[in-house]
């Protein structure tokens, strides 16, 4: 048996290996666009279906393949690489995946080209698309949209892993032996995207040490500029691809069931057919960089997904505005604590009238009075709006001061900026006060939600928490003049109370004898 | 398309596998409403692997294949997705199978742990009075833990969990499959049925049959079904 390959033999072979470089790029490509892959299963061979899969072609992704490729095949120490990155709205970016194509020379030449192995190519196919969805960088591109999005980069030569960072990870897809190498198909994919979680992606500064101007550094020449992996063939640009008929060599493969022998009645036959590439190749790259860089993340993907923060009811507006009122009125942190009882059920009537409203100061003014509130109502509203009239401030004020000072709860002005949202959204959130489970019945209660924290631990909720540490009662011993009173009067009356105490003497014998 | 009669195959009988016959084994513990899902993502991306497009012999003994199509499938109770041969007949015998094994798991004597099997066999004709050997290639077994949970968040753990094993196991097949270890030869027309499931519409998976047994508290083997899941075929 002739061991050397027959050219016929090797013609095939590079063919499908070049037609398997260009579908391991389309099945990657197409893993991370963000969406589910469906293709049909035809009982009738088509013509164009290599590997006698259904794989479609995108055409850009068909385009850039064959622009790395440039004419050569995967061979050694030449590979094929797909690289898949994640790129922020905020233009932060960092390499998940880099998918390789390699060669060694670990040669097959017992194996039959057109039989084994086109049929091993096409396995070696189907793992491809089993493995692309188990990587982490599968659930990131399901997810992407309005905070990221996915990028892929094509290029050819030697694989660069050094942008996965540290303790990257290898998993290898399969192998197929070829009279001319052995071709391997692996991921490299990072790991420390964990804690990024497919879960939740948060926007925080490259903890990777991304750089920004990651692109620019690139030492190969050949490389090419990132694409997204969330287009739609065709929709986002108007340059025009050759299809699929046109460019692709069109496979039909015959099978012989003979013995290997007599393999020469089996042929592949195809009909080679015009590039056609043309000027589709000068606006190519153009069109993309200029669409990713300067097109808002929005415009590039599809169906929006659901990112960033969630909408929240009204307390931030309320918080920012009254924020922004309270800054201007020193008085503001001086209502936040029923003072004295009867300063408390001033404040209380002053609040109220919001429920989640954030309005005018005139509307306030008008429900003033009008109902008695209890502990801790929607005091801030009230005194960020009540501010600018100093009626309700003046009762208040000398009766608060003395112990603002002392509760550091309530008196934080030296509070930063990012807290300060947080406090003027609870201050000024427009509930009157205790959530639906409190005692006083007599006037209507809305639910307390301080902004940014979640209530569905109900033993001890922020709201909660400031509502019990914003009343501290009255501290006795600071009214001085009721006890004064009391102690000259206890003075008076100890005399008779010992008298009466020596009167019962026995009963209390008897009663300390029941506790031993 | 399969024979009546006695069967010789390798399974979960507890027979000794024939030579020749792969054999590889899966664990997995799962809550109970996930094992539908696992189940079916673990046989369906062997199957993706153990199926081809239909062949159309022609004459001078040369056949063209049809083309496989795939899609996406997103689990509901785990963090998971996974590929599959578009296939409704295929989907709709491997949900079956699937169901009972469930449906046996939740039974009573269990205590949530069994295996199901699937089994690739080629059919080899006898001259009569014997009737046709089923020889079993390749076996795979999958072996299943049910746990129960108590509470919400452990459950959320436990999709996410399931997930990532899930991943594994389908690295795992993977490795298996590209291994390029015996594979039945290519067959004739008159010889296809006996290696090829030619009775779906759209795809030819090799000749398979699942199985299952559950294992009750004590370890031992309370109940073995064997059912064929090829269409025309007599329930045993």
């Amino acid at each position: 048996m002739d061991t050397d390959l027959s050219s016929q033999d090797r013609k095939d072979l590079d063919k499908f290996i070049k037609f398997f470089a260009l579908k391991t790029v389309q099945v990657i490509v197409q893993a991370r666009l963000g969406e589910k892959i469906c293709t049909r299963s035809s009982s009738s061979p088509t013509g164009s279906d290599w590997f006698n899969l259904a794989i479609k072609d995108i055409p850009e992704v068909t385009h850039e393949a064959k622009k790395a490729l440039a004419g050569q095949l995967p061979a050694v120490g030449r590979s094929m690489c797909v690289e898949i990155s994640l790129k922020t709205s905020e233009g932060d970016s960092m390499e998940l995946e880099i998918w390789c194509l390699e060669m060694n020379e670990k040669c097959d030449k017992e194996i039959k080209v057109s039989y084994t192995v086109y049929n091993r190519l096409s396995l070696l196919l189907k793992s491809l698309l089993a493995i692309t969805r188990v990587t982490p960088a599968y659930r990131l591109s399901r997810k992407q949209g309005h905070e990221y999005v996915i990028l892929y980069r094509i290029y050819f030569g030697e694989v660069q892993l050094s942008g996965l960072g540290e303790g990257f990870q290898t998993v290898r897809v399969g192998t197929v032996g070829t009279p001319v190498g052995t071709i391997t198909l692996s991921c490299a994919y990072r790991i420390n995207l964990a804690f990024m979680s497919t879960r939740q992606f948060e926007r925080t500064p490259p903890i990777m040490g991304i750089i920004i101007d990651h692109f620019v550094d690139r030492p190969y020449p050949s490389s090419s500029p990132m694409h997204p992996c969330n287009y739609r063939a065709g929709e986002d640009n108007g340059a025009v691809y050759p299809s699929v008929e046109d460019s692709q060599e069109v496979c039909t493969t015959s099978f012989s069931t003979s013995p290997p022998s007599q393999l020469s009645s089996s042929r592949l036959s195809y009909q080679p057919a015009a590039l056609g590439v043309g000027s589709a190749d000068m606006g190519y790259p153009v069109l993309f960089a200029g669409g990713l860089n300067a097109a808002h993340p929005h415009q590039l993907i599809g169906p929006g997904k659901e990112g960033g923060v969630p909408p929240v009811p009204n307390q931030p507006a309320h918080g920012t505005q009254a924020d922004q009122e309270r800054m201007c009125t020193p008085l503001d942190g001086v209502h936040y604590s029923a003072a004295t009882p009867s300063s408390s059920e001033d404040t209380e009537t002053v609040s109220n009238s919001s429920e989640g409203k954030c309005g005018s100061p005139h509307d306030l003014l008008e429900t003033i009075f009008i109902r008695k509130v209890g502990a801790f109502v929607n005091k801030p509203i009230n005194q960020v709006t009540m501010a600018n009239l100093d009626i309700p401030f003046a009762m208040f004020a000398p009766k608060n001061v003395e112990l603002e000072d002392n509760d550091p709860m309530v008196n934080p002005p030296e509070s930063p900026e990012t807290e300060s949202p947080l406090q003027g959204s609870l201050h000024s959130e427009g509930s009157s006060g205790s959530s639906t489970g409190n005692t006083h019945d007599d006037f209507v209660m809305i639910d307390f939600k301080p902004a940014f924290s979640k209530d569905d631990i109900l033993p001890m909720d922020l709201g909660t928490f400031y509502r019990e540490f914003q009343n501290p009662p009255q501290l006795s011993s600071l009214s001085i003049d009721i006890g004064a009173q009391s102690m000259a009067e206890d003075l008076d009356s100890l005399p008779e109370k010992l008298a009466v105490h020596e009167k019962n003497v026995k009963e209390f014998d008897a009663f300390v004898e029941t506790l031993q | 398309m399969v024979g009546p009669g006695r069967s010789r195959c390798c399974g979960p009988s507890g027979a000794a596998p024939a030579m020749n016959c792969r054999a590889e084994v899966l664990e997995v513990s799962v809550e109970g409403r996930q094992v539908e899902e696992a189940m079916l993502a673990v046989l369906h991306t062997i199957l993706l692997h153990r199926s081809t497009g239909k062949f159309h012999y022609k004459k001078e003994g040369t056949y063209s294949i049809g083309t496989v199509g795939t899609q996406d499938v997103d689990c509901d109770f785990i963090d998971f997705a996974y590929v599959r041969v578009s296939s409704e007949e295929l989907d709709r015998a491997l949900r079956k199978a699937v169901g009972e094994f469930k449906d046996a798991l939740r039974g009573s004597g269990s205590d949530g742990m069994g295996q199901i099997s699937l089994e690739f066999y080629q059919k080899k004709k006898s001259r009569w009075p014997f009737s046709d050997e089923c020889i079993p290639w390749e076996l795979w077994t999958i072996k299943v833990n049910v746990v129960n949970l108590a509470n919400e968040q452990e459950r959320q753990i436990c999709r996410e969990k399931v997930g990532e094993k899930l991943c594994e196991k389908i690295i795992n097949i993977v490795e298996v499959m590209n291994r390029h270890e015996y594979l039945p030869k290519m067959p004739t027309q008159s010889e296809v049925d006996n290696v090829f499931d030619t009775s779906l519409k759209d795809v030819q998976p090799y000749l398979y049959k699942i199985s299952y047994q559950i294992t009750d508290s004590l370890g031992t083997s309370v109940t073995t079904t064997m059912r064929r899941l090829i269409k025309d075929t007599l329930a045993l």
